[in-house]
């Protein structure tokens, strides 16, 4: 990472240019396996946010005692602990939302994102840095997941946080709460990410032809 | 922990390429073992108190959510009786040195008179997608579901999960005859032992019905038993 960044862009990074899930595409299968309501995929988004931050916290401030053999293996070993520090309160604290996300908690220890994050960033930068991008990141995938969350419990149960917006005539589209409907949200929402940002490229470039190479900032 | 202090330096404190050419050349296997067998203790450390704090809300919320559903299958009986079933006979005490956890326990309830109202029996089977578990009352002097509750289920949302959503199905048990029938919407005759099963939902409807006639058959003479035997 030979890049030099401010503390605000270390924040901000990921919270849009480099969104973990809209941009990296890192994190798709919680993302989509528990965002048909607009609570699950607010307890899902926080449980991550609270691993990954923690995580990063331990990974950049040992950085320099860890040996580079057995890091991954020292990665793993605290993003779990993590994990299932989260998967307990979860269950003690909020047993009904612990219940509708089943084995997903669990199921954040193999999040790539977060180890992603230790990898490329915790293990090489100062507890403070890493702070700010965990933060970043981590509000970047709330993000994602509110607005996946929104979408298909509004379409798919004409609510949002449990509270009924349309009358009784209306019918509930079932595929938005169902698997497919999580691939069809996320493909909808890349489409209008991709061709707002396009559209952008081509104004600030004029001259460069529509449909030319989009560069993006690769993860 | 040193490291804070240099957080808003410009340049990375640790200049470390992205590949090959670690810091240290070869860390020692000793060090690689300390490292792993330090940082899992003080995973398990952490782990055990969180346990240790988180362990007893769990626990009580579980019983509670028990007690709630015996309560509502028994329609709010005034106190119950907690049953064991050894070696086909019902007991009101786990025999000694046997886990209580691993025996089938069922509930017996009483009016505030203390007349029986019936007995609240759980079960599971696997259902559409997971193991549907649910706990039922039961009166066997009449041979009637007195109510059903579902305890987890994985069952399809919007669809499936009607089996314990949908009110019409789960008002149907109550006051059932056993052995239960299900029968498709439009086919019923009317007869005291027919739930009607919810359309789009059949294989989940079919389990709970399932349920209830399985644990019966085999809990059935076991109950007449000990009706005899009571004062």
């Amino acid at each position: 990472m030979p890049k030099k960044t401010t503390p605000g862009q270390d924040l901000r990074r990921g919270i849009w240019q480099e969104n973990p899930v809209l941009v990296q595409m890192l994190g798709l299968c919680p993302a989509l396996a528990v965002t048909n309501t607009v609570e699950n995929s607010l307890a899902m988004g926080l449980a991550t946010f609270f691993v990954l931050f923690c995580s990063s916290l331990l990974v950049s401030t040992f950085r320099r005692l860890i040996p580079q053999a057995v890091r991954i293996a020292t990665y793993i070993l605290i993003i779990a602990t993590f994990v299932t520090v989260a998967d307990m309160v979860l269950e003690a604290v909020v047993p009904e939302i612990h219940k509708a996300l089943g084995a997903f908690i669990a199921l954040i220890v193999v999040n790539c994102v977060i180890l992603g994050r230790q990898e490329a960033f915790s293990s090489k930068n100062t507890v403070g840095r890493s702070l700010l991008d965990a933060t970043g990141t981590g509000i970047g995938f709330v993000i994602a997941l509110f607005l996946l969350g929104s979408i298909r419990e509004i379409l798919g149960y004409g609510s949002f946080l449990g509270i009924p917006l349309f009358g009784d005539s209306y019918e509930p589209w079932i595929i938005f709460i169902l698997p497919p409907g999580g691939f069809l949200t996320i493909g909808f929402i890349l489409l209008a990410l991709n061709g707002w940002e396009q559209r952008k490229l081509q104004r600030t470039k004029t001259g460069t032809p529509p449909g030319g190479a989009v560069t993006r900032e690769a993860a | 922990m040193t490291d804070i202090g240099n957080e808003t330096a410009g340049p990375p404190t640790v200049p470390q390429p992205e590949a090959g050419a670690p810091v240290e050349p070869e860390a020692s296997s000793s060090k690689l073992l300390l490292t792993l067998s330090t940082a899992g203790a003080l995973a398990g450390l952490l782990i055990v108190i969180v346990y240790q704090a988180t362990q007893p809300t769990i626990q009580a919320y579980k019983a509670m959510k028990l007690q709630e559903a015996v309560s509502e299958v028994l329609g709010a009986p005034e106190r119950w009786d907690t049953l064991y079933v050894v070696d086909d006979r019902l007991v009101g005490e786990p025999p000694t040195g046997v886990d209580e956890g691993s025996l089938d326990t069922i509930f017996r309830g009483y009016r505030a008179d203390g007349t029986p109202v019936g007995y609240a029996i759980s079960g599971a089977e696997p259902g559409f997608q997971d193991i549907i578990e649910l706990i039922f009352g039961y009166d066997s002097r009449t041979k009637s579901v007195l109510g059903m509750k579902v305890l987890t289920s994985k069952e399809t949302p919007g669809l499936g999960d009607k089996i314990e959503k949908d009110a019409s199905f789960v008002g149907a048990f109550v006051g059932a005859e056993v052995p239960l029938l299900g029968v498709k919407t439009g086919r019923a005759t009317g007869a005291a032992n027919e739930i009607d099963m919810i359309t789009g939902a059949t294989i989940s409807s079919r389990t709970v019905i399932g349920i209830i006639n399985n644990r019966l058959e085999r809990l059935g003479p076991i109950l007449e038993t000990y009706v005899e035997e009571a004062p």
